[in-house]
């Protein structure tokens, strides 16, 4: 779906943000890029989007709409979430009628339904990710690039969300490619985690996660966290 | 709470009058040093016609200067956040326009333009007094867009056109309002300077009315005028602070907090 081959990023003042970072994300695959914070994964995520251009290495990108969601909202505040959620498919001269029809589709598949004329400002922090996210799917992706999308919220919305992400991604047969510093919403949520390590970023473990992961508190999922930990222990005292 | 806000201000200006019509009827100050609110009131009753001719010039100068200024602004801004080339060309130049005494210009203008075109005169020069602070705002707000906003446009293919519409001009639009409050005022002094610039014989403002009441020595008149230009400024900043709340009301914060 989305193959990084041999990725190198120098920032304008000269630090090498990423340093040969390979990955590649299967259809359908549901991938966690974790790592601490400045070791340069959002950076991968958005050279993953085309947003910026690296130095070195090449991406190939199934074609196919993509949806991106940033660690903030990101929404326009002086529109209604109706309106904020149809904003790709506006900007690609979808029919009004239609494009309301999508938008409101996905905000009621978020759990947003009867919120469309809500302005963000009246939205909790959790509601206005919503929104994002349901602006993401708008555009019926096939590929999801999520920025630590839940990493300003609170633990039981960030859990909430995380269900929810988990169940949308089953139901679509998304792609996904999450960006998050949490182990526990790592090994919850995906199938394969990629851990990155500053000075220059670069990845330097790629674990594949046991299958049975339904509940946060199940064996396996504790399993998991313990096998990320390790890897994450283990880059970290090299 | 809200009708205390407005009889307050009213009983001081009651107070004040008051005390002003009796310190002239107490002390016998002179008409032509002080006149008293009433006599300013007879003035303005006996000249009522005229001085409705002066406010009318004068208003529609300001206002033209004003909707000419606020275009302009906006246009230039709009042209400086596409190319960043051309605002490192011209923006030192709308600066140099705006740090120069309009007064200096003034002469000039009114030879270039003619004096059988007096009121575009005043116009060119009460819009250069008022430009200044549409640019400077409408080019902040139009930098001011959320650089992830933009990206997410990018990623879904947005025309410049499209970005500008649809991200940049609402973002800019609470610093294009307060740009414009700014100028409303600044277009009313562009138009009063442009008037005193411009003398005898030519203009038909209240201004003209004030240097000419002055001449005469007829200060309640002087006075009438003056009122008639002060009332006009608040005018036009309560108009544009109502037009900033009915556009911003429903998402800025600063619309928001002023209505509790």
């Amino acid at each position: 779906m989305i193959a990084l081959r041999g990725i190198g990023k120098h920032f304008p003042n000269g630090t090498e943000a990423l340093r040969d970072v390979s990955f590649a994300v299967a259809p359908g695959e549901f991938v966690s890029l974790l790592g601490p914070s400045g070791c340069g994964k959002s950076t991968a995520l958005r050279i993953a989007a085309g947003l910026l251009a690296p130095d070195a290495g090449r991406i190939t990108r199934d074609t196919g709409e993509i949806g991106f969601v940033f660690q903030d909202p990101t929404l326009m505040p002086w529109a209604d979430a109706l309106t904020n959620a149809r904003l790709p498919l506006d900007l690609k001269g979808v029919p009004r009628r239609d494009a309301n029809e999508y938008a409101a589709a996905a905000l009621a598949r978020v759990g947003l339904a009867g919120f469309e004329r809500a302005y963000p400002r009246q939205l909790s922090g959790g509601m206005k990710m919503r929104v994002s996210l349901a602006r993401a799917l708008a555009a019926k992706p096939r590929l999801l690039l999520l920025d630590e999308p839940f990493a300003a919220l609170d633990e039981i919305t960030r859990n909430a969300l995380g269900d929810d992400l988990k169940r949308l991604w089953r139901e679509d047969g998304l792609t996904i490619l999450f960006v998050t510093h949490s182990v526990a919403e790592s090994s919850f949520l995906s199938q394969r985690v990629l851990v990155m390590t500053p000075r220059p970023g670069t990845v330097t473990a790629d674990i594949a996660l046991p299958p049975a992961r339904d509940a946060r508190l199940a064996p396996a999922t504790i399993e998991a966290q313990r096998q990320i930990s390790a890897a994450l222990n283990q880059v970290i005292a090299a | 709470m809200k009708s205390l806000n407005i009889i307050l201000p009213l009983l001081l200006a009651a107070a004040l009058l008051g005390l002003w019509e009796w310190t002239v009827a107490a002390r016998h100050i002179p008409p032509y040093v002080l006149p008293a609110p009433s006599a300013i009131a007879h003035a303005f009753r006996e000249n009522f016609t005229s001085l409705m001719q002066a406010l009318a010039s004068t208003l529609s100068v300001t206002l033209e200067a004003f909707a000419a200024a606020t275009m302009l602004g906006t246009a230039s801004a709009i042209v400086f956040s596409q190319s960043r080339l051309l605002e490192r060309l011209l923006y030192p130049y709308a600066v140099i326009l705006q740090v120069t005494p309009v007064v200096a210009i003034a002469p000039l203008i009114l030879i270039w333009v003619g004096f059988d075109h007096i009121n575009l005169a005043l116009v060119i020069i009460a819009t250069i007094v008022a430009f200044f602070p549409i640019l400077a705002g409408a080019t902040l707000g139009l930098k001011s867009a959320d650089f992830n906003l933009i990206d997410l446009t990018r990623l879904y293919g947005a025309s410049r056109l499209q970005t500008l519409w649809r991200i940049r001009l609402p973002t800019a639009l609470p610093y294009l309002l307060s740009g414009m409050k700014t100028a409303g005022g600044l277009a009313l002094i562009g138009a009063v300077v442009a008037e005193f610039v411009a003398g005898s014989g030519t203009a038909t403002g209240l201004a003209w009315r004030i240097v000419e009441s002055g001449n005469r020595l007829e200060i309640a008149t002087l006075f009438a005028a003056l009122a008639l230009l002060a009332l006009a400024g608040v005018s036009i900043f309560a108009a544009l602070t109502l037009l900033e709340w009915l556009l911003l009301r429903r998402w800025h914060e600063s619309a928001i907090a002023s209505r509790s």
